[in-house]
């Protein structure tokens, strides 16, 4: 098994991309990173994605984004992986290249969401969850994230107010980031008085649909050694799963494939999560922002909100999250998040975090989840000196 | 954007840059304006409370106060008459002087068989006369304005009445259903020399842009969301005014007054505080708080209102926005012969103070949404 690094990042701005197509904003991603990269043509493609079936009426991905960027004939396929698209692709990139069956692969995050109402949008992001048990009976992927915020609410004594810092936190992390779609600061009063979606779960607790692409180029450390791209490698990836549907769950309130994926992960790191200096979590809602900190190690079981109410998770606090506007404000194009997370966490190993920068970093942990939990993809980055 | 045989692109987001293209603002060949204008709303008002009350829970947020509905014995041809009565009462001229009658509106009674022909007949135009009738969305009526100005200004004619006038209708439970109201207004154009505010110029901007739209067998209209911001509204309304203020050498400054296509509160606010106008320059044509979106009447009945107060001299910028998509921008100067004749019609604020609340029951009747089986 080789040991893998990322030699090359891209991204587009997040928001809605009216006058640009799936296509177009996938080909900006890939060009960047070939071009941060100094690669004319990897060896091969991995286009994450969740709903270009079913919003945009196009599959065969792969292929498409592959042609449209200039790498007609490349191995290129379309991973899935609901929300978990865009890590899922990375980690198949990462697959092929430990596995020595290549040497350049990129893994491309694509997603388009802005062009469809918002009735064909949001029953979608429902194939996330099960079809059958879960969305047949009406629950939208919003009614699934507040069954969950509620129960947390109930069982660990919080108010909704209480899970205002991820949002804060988010947004103020956003002003500083070009390509993040949110970038003006929330206020406590502004959360208090926001409007329901789907009680507990307000509009300042959800990220919003986007459109955007990122894009990351790996290959063995190395190769990037050799090429002078050596600057961050990939101590972990690792993927678990866990039931689909909430109910099946062992216990709803937690994330179990995400503790599962980090414990893999952190294991093949030989870390630990004192050992991470930031984590890019998946909070596509403010109760997975406290979940995912729950799974991951940086808090016991109902003791996530407490690291938003303390201000922990701030750049300044003991676990840096969302540091470029995570998913909340940065912005949420399902399939292409998991890439953005990444991009973003090589941005803060390279020193290029601009306003955002955490002095001295060198271990960031990004995780990317599926569902309301069904799958969860981690990687650990770690600087290299 | 260019795809070669290889696949290949060129910088990715190029394409025709409209707003940079050599854009010319309109005049006509000789002195046009308006020689009489009229409003009208009907009595009924339905209060956004109910509505919210019955679609919503009570929870929502709601865009106004409250809107017009027009009564059961009521259309678009009607409210057009007694718009067109308004504007020949203060125009002071016989109606068989109009040479065309033309109604913009998205609720014409009939698919064929023009508003236009009726409303002419109903007020002694004709039959030596144009009749038509138009549709762009909202800015039917200005549309119609244009070519009124064009008919006049041409010698063809020495008056054209437009009427942009409409009894919307609001999918039940749609966002839209707050603001889908009934109203509208009628301008007599005319000769310069008779008019109480002349055309210093005029401008339109219109693209193929999808926000909005309804096929002949469909009730309702359906509409894209966030799409009717941006690239719709906005990009429409910023372009025809933006250019036609930098064709005459103008800035919001030189503007005394603006009326702005009103769909709700918020767009025509903040389309002010983008182009640079403030507050007190839009507040007295922005209405749809009082009485709803009157859609092909919008812009042309915060015209009115603002023509009910203006002074001699004054400067007034109107912009329409019609949803498919498009906008007409007029430069008005408000003439000496306003304060006159200002009097011998109904007022705007006439009409909106007009008021008789219903409740949503009465409002499903009589606008027959209620299907019987």
């Amino acid at each position: 098994m080789r040991d893998i690094s990322i030699i090359g990042i891209g991204q587009t701005p997040v928001g809605e991309h009216w006058k640009r197509s799936l296509r177009d904003l996938g080909t900006e991603a890939v060009l960047a990173a070939l071009e941060d990269a100094r690669v004319k043509r990897p060896d091969a493609l991995y286009v994450g994605n969740m709903l270009s079936g079913q919003l945009s009426r196009q599959e065969n991905l792969g292929a498409l984004i592959a042609d449209y960027a200039g790498l007609r004939g490349t191995e290129a396929l379309k991973i899935e992986a609901a929300c978990a698209s865009g890590a899922a692709a990375l980690r198949m990139a990462y697959v092929a290249v430990a596995g020595g069956v290549h040497d350049v692969v990129m893994a491309c995050g694509v997603e388009k969401m802005t062009d469809t109402l918002s009735d064909e949008t949001t029953t979608g992001l429902v194939s996330a969850a099960d079809a059958i048990y879960e969305g047949e009976q009406g629950l939208s992927f919003v009614a699934l994230n507040a069954l969950l915020m509620q129960r947390y609410m109930y069982e660990f004594g919080y108010q909704r107010e209480d899970f205002a810092g991820f949002a804060i936190n988010a947004h103020r992390n956003a002003v500083n980031n070009p390509c993040a779609m949110f970038r003006k600061l929330i206020s406590q009063e502004a959360f208090a008085r926001t409007r329901m979606i789907a009680e507990p779960v307000s509009l300042l607790d959800s990220s919003g649909i986007a459109d955007g692409a990122a894009a990351v180029v790996l290959a063995s450390t190395e190769f990037a050694q050799a090429h002078g791209l050596l600057s961050v490698r990939i101590a972990a990836s690792a993927v678990a799963t866990d039931s689909v549907a909430l109910h099946d769950r062992d216990d709803p309130l937690v994330l179990q494939a995400a503790r599962d994926s980090a414990q893999r992960a952190y294991a093949q790191a030989g870390l630990g999560p004192d050992d991470i200096d930031f984590f890019e979590l998946h909070d596509a809602f403010t109760i997975m922002a406290a979940l995912s900190l729950e799974a991951a190690g940086f808090a016991s079981q109902g003791e996530g909100v407490r690291l938003a109410l303390e201000d922990q998770i701030s750049l300044q606090g003991r676990i840096p999250i969302c540091t470029m506007g995570g998913l909340k404000a940065r912005g949420h194009p399902v399939g292409a998040t998991g890439l953005y997370q990444v991009v973003e966490a090589t941005q803060q190993l390279r020193g290029q975090a601009g306003a955002n920068q955490l002095q001295g970093c060198r271990v960031g942990m990004t995780q990317n989840i599926g569902g309301s939990g069904a799958v969860a993809v981690t990687h650990i980055l770690e600087r290299v000196e | 954007m260019r795809s070669n045989s290889t696949g290949l692109w060129g910088p990715v987001r190029s394409e025709m840059n409209l707003e940079s293209m050599t854009l010319t603002i309109m005049r006509p060949s000789r002195e046009v304006g308006i020689v009489g204008y009229g409003a009208y709303v009907p009595r009924y008002r339905l209060p956004a409370r109910e509505i919210n009350r019955i679609w919503h829970g009570g929870e929502d947020d709601m865009p106004v106060s409250e809107k017009a509905v027009s009564g059961p014995d009521e259309d678009t041809v009607t409210m057009s008459i007694e718009a067109a009565r308004n504007a020949l009462a203060r125009a002071g001229i016989a109606p068989q002087e109009i040479r065309a009658v033309w109604v913009g509106s998205e609720s014409h009674p009939y698919a064929v068989k023009p508003t236009s022909a009726i409303v002419a007949e109903a007020i002694g135009v004709g039959p030596q006369t144009q009749g038509a009738d138009w549709e762009f969305a909202c800015k039917a009526g200005t549309e119609a304005m244009q070519a009124a100005i064009a008919l006049v200004g041409s010698g063809m004619a020495d008056y054209a009445l437009t009427i942009g006038m409409d009894t919307a209708q609001g999918r039940p439970g749609d966002d839209l259903e707050y603001t889908a109201a009934a109203g509208g207004a009628a301008y007599i154009l005319g000769p310069g020399e008779r008019s109480i505010a002349t055309i210093e110029a005029s401008f339109s901007f219109v693209t193929d842009t999808p926000d909005f739209w309804r096929r002949p067998q469909q009730h309702y209209p359906r509409h894209g969301g966030r799409f009717t911001g941006e690239p719709a509204y906005f990009r429409h309304s910023m372009a025809a005014a933006e250019h036609l203020m930098q064709a005459l050498g103008h800035t919001p400054a030189d503007y005394d007054l603006a009326v702005f296509h009103q769909p709700n509160i918020r767009f025509p606010m903040r389309l002010a505080a983008d182009l640079g106008f403030s507050r007190e320059q839009i507040a007295p044509g922005l209405l749809v708080n009082e009485i709803g979106n009157t859609y092909a009447g919008s812009s042309m009945i915060g015209l009115s209102a603002v023509l009910d107060i203006a002074r001699p001299g004054q400067r007034v910028l109107q912009v329409s926005f019609g949803s498919g998509a498009g906008s007409d921008a007029f430069s008005w100067i408000i003439t000496e012969r306003l304060e006159a004749c200002r009097g011998l019609a109904p007022m705007t604020r006439d009409y909106i103070s007009r008021r008789r609340e219903i409740d949503y029951g009465l409002y499903v009747r009589y606008r027959e949404k209620l299907h019987m089986h």
